[in-house]
């Protein structure tokens, strides 16, 4: 597919294909946006090539999607920013519907902490090597992953527990 | 026998009630319990053009030990609920709320998972105010309507 | 330790895992304050849960903090006490349909969350906007903008004392209120901008009263600068407290003004210009110390910038259209509704499968919000409704750094540091 970027951008492009031959599957752009799919055991090498050579510094943000297909259902988006040659660019891993897990990218940019965090809330995709495992926005009571495509959007009636309307005696 | 012909509709309990009665509502500290976009049009129905301290709710008692009106601005959420409902145990009678906004009567523009469809699940709500948030002027109109209500009250009568 | 498993002293009344889980972590963070490990004398160690009703958190937060004294040693922050699903809420809804949730979000300059909904689908649909939308929206941005940071003033310096300056600074706000009412209807959830545009017109009476905000309010600025920028009170309460080090700003992911007041002048409005800023001219304020003070001036600056924008886009407001044409993209003028058969069935299409952007499409757009970069990310299927929503929003990013600033500060500076970085939890909650 014939892409339209500027010379730095190649630049980077061509760096990380050459880098990792076998674990960049596609490179492509979507209205001025440039995405680049890697294999999930190759994310954290990925990241830290990108941070190290190519001066990606600032993670603006990790997000999950649910692509509802039968094969790699889940899909993980890293937003990475490069304030010296001010290139965005999006790298995204797929991953299967059972046990989806990956490491984590705190290593390399320490902001990854709560994103992850919010990703493995909304979607259940585990993060190894994550210094705070936890959910951020549902308690931890709760047994559901709200944002993957099969839970209702009025919830499951029980699953969080509501206080009750007669004072409490303590 | 005279003590119970004193305590009950008689002259000098429903005196005593409008003397309690005026002293309650004028005097209506409000405790805001502010979460979401409606807690800035609270802050704004206590800033200087819709002023609320000339309706006797001259501080906002952030603790609920001092306070007399629970105000719910926001929408409420599961999580949140159980904050709310403690906050509500610990204030002392009487006491009122008011759900301000949409969101805290019934849920509002947000019918999903997280969001408790109308905080009146777990409390119990004297004066629902409609609105997007409503105008300060919407929440002084109620405000007033908890005054007429508490100036009905049998407050002398009421832990016999 | 000093202080024996928590988790066994913690009796929580509801939510139990949550609470468990939340101390526990606690516990296992690690602390900055390596005095005093054993056998601590004055048994000075103690957990301080800052709830989630608390006057001076802005908004529902909840701060679990272990003291050493008056020194904290370590935080952990709770959040998802305002969380609503508004992904999930997406994902049911056409694209105009899910503008006054947007709104919602960071609630207090709902401007700016409609115009980067706006320009995120403009961008995956390719919709063209006319020129005098574009100037419209940058006036309503940067009205925002300054209302925004009025109630930051206001309740940052009420945190720290003076509760004069949050009558002050409402009075002005109220002022804000009156232009927002006669522009576009409504006090402070407006939903003004559409897709492929803005919803109504600028009046003359609109003009007139922004010029004269716009010709009045440097004073007050001047006025403000007056009397907090040789106080020693507030010097003393903002210098050096709550320092965020240049080298570790952008690794904590800090956004907006508590990255600019580290040294890092990133403001999307430079960096990849929308709505025409590329065509105005102003300054990205930016200071290198990184503590509260800085981050004051920062502020002040930006709304003098923002009165800088406004007047030049009030001069350079060009005639024309506010919406597009384009039928499958925007809304029809109302007269077109009322008046003539197409106008109808098109309204009609609009609101009740939306504008439809090619399947498989991904953009991301983002804008400069008063607390930094919000990003909107869609993933369309074809349909009106999205695929997937993803907001970034600047509060998230920006309540990950106040767990690492926190440490090693006095408990009594928690309120101001709070205030200097200024959350919304209604963005960061979702």
């Amino acid at each position: 597919m014939s892409l339209e970027l500027n010379e730095q951008f190649q630049k980077v492009i061509n760096g990380l294909t050459e880098k990792f031959p076998g674990d960049v599957i596609d490179v492509y752009q979507s209205t001025g946006d440039t995405f680049v799919r890697v294999t999930p055991g190759a994310i954290h090498d990925v990241c830290t090539y990108l941070k190290e050579e190519q001066h990606f510094i600032y993670l603006i943000d990790v997000f999950g999607t649910d692509r509802f297909t039968s094969e790699d259902r889940f899909e993980v988006v890293y937003n990475i920013l490069s304030l010296r040659d001010r290139l965005r660019l999006f790298v995204k891993v797929w991953l299967p519907e059972e046990d989806p897990e990956i490491a984590s990218v705190t290593g390399i940019w320490e902001c990854a902490d709560w994103f992850e965090r919010q990703t493995y809330d909304m979607f259940g995709i585990r993060f190894t090597g994550h210094p705070d495992f936890r959910r951020i926005y549902m308690p931890e009571d709760f047994e559901y992953f709200p944002m993957r495509k099969e839970f209702p959007l009025l919830g499951i009636p029980g699953s969080i527990e509501l206080p009750s309307s007669t004072p409490d005696p303590e | 026998m005279g003590l119970e012909n004193t305590l009950s509709e008689g002259y000098l309990t429903t005196k005593l009630d409008t003397l309690v009665n005026w002293a309650r509502s004028n005097a209506a500290w409000p405790m805001p319990m502010g979460l979401a976009c409606c807690a800035i049009e609270m802050m704004a129905f206590a800033g200087p053009r819709y002023d609320v301290s000339r309706f006797g709710s001259e501080v906002m008692r952030f603790s609920p030990r001092q306070a007399d009106v629970m105000i719910v601005a926001g929408w409420v959420n599961y999580k949140m609920a159980h904050a709310i409902r403690r906050v509500w145990d610990q204030m002392p009678d009487p006491k009122w709320c008011i759900a301000m906004g949409a969101c805290a009567s019934t849920g509002g523009m947000h019918r999903c998972y997280g969001v408790v469809q109308g905080c009146d699940n777990f409390l119990p709500v004297d004066a629902y105010i409609s609105g997007c948030p409503p105008r300060p002027d919407a929440l002084i109109h109620a405000l007033m309507k908890i005054q007429d209500k508490v100036r009905t009250e049998h407050s002398v009568t009421l832990d016999t | 330790m000093a202080i024996e498993d928590l988790t066994k002293k913690v009796k929580p009344k509801f939510f139990k895992e949550h609470q468990e889980s939340l101390y526990k972590s606690l516990e296992d963070k690690h602390t900055t304050i390596e005095m005093l490990e054993d056998e601590d004398p004055l048994n000075t160690k103690m957990v301080l849960n800052m709830g989630p009703q608390h006057p001076a958190t802005h908004g529902v937060l909840r701060l679990v903090i272990q003291l050493n004294g008056e020194i904290i040693e370590k935080t952990k922050i709770d959040i998802g006490f305002l969380h609503r699903g508004v992904e999930k809420i997406a994902e049911n809804k056409t694209y105009q349909e899910f503008m006054p949730y947007t709104d919602r979000m960071d609630y207090l300059s709902p401007y700016n969350n409609n115009v980067a909904l706006c320009a995120a689908v403009e961008k995956i649909a390719d919709v063209e906007v006319p020129e005098r939308a574009h100037y419209i929206r940058m006036i309503g941005c940067e009205l925002a903008r300054i209302s925004s940071h009025l109630l930051w003033l206001g309740t940052m310096v009420m945190d720290a004392g003076a509760v004069s300056f949050f009558i002050w600074t409402f009075r002005e706000r109220e002022k804000l209120y009156d232009i927002f009412d006669q522009l576009t209807g409504h006090r402070f959830t407006v939903s003004h901008a559409r897709i492929g545009g803005v919803a109504n017109d600028i009046t003359d009476d609109a003009m007139a009263m922004i010029k004269d905000f716009a010709n009045s309010f440097p004073q007050e600025i001047k006025d403000w600068h007056k009397l907090l920028d040789r106080n020693r009170i507030f010097f003393d309460r903002n210098e050096d407290v709550g320092v965020l080090k240049t080298e570790d700003a952008l690794q904590m992911g800090a956004t907006g003004p508590t990255l600019r007041a580290s040294g890092y002048a990133y403001d999307l409005r430079k960096f990849s210009p929308y709505a025409r800023y590329d065509e105005v001219e102003f300054e990205v304020p930016t200071r290198l110390e990184g503590d509260n003070l800085a981050r004051y001036y920062v502020r002040m600056e930006e709304m003098q910038e923002s009165i800088r924008i406004i007047q030049q886009c009030l001069d350079k407001l060009p005639k024309g259209p506010v919406r597009t044409d384009n039928a499958k993209q925007a809304y029809p003028s109302k007269d077109e509704v009322y008046y003539s058969m197409e106008g109808m069935i098109h309204d009609f299409m609009m609101t009740d499968t939306g504008i439809c952007p090619p399947e498989g499409a991904e953009a991301y757009h983002a804008v400069e919000a008063p607390k930094g970069e919000l990003g909107y990310f869609i993933q369309s299927d074809g349909t009106g409704h999205p695929w997937r929503l993803k907001i970034k929003s600047p509060s998230f990013a920006n309540l990950q750094v106040l767990e690492e600033i926190l440490d090693g500060e006095m408990v009594a500076d928690t309120v101001v540091i709070i205030g200097g970085v200024d959350p919304v939890m209604g963005e960061a909650d979702k």
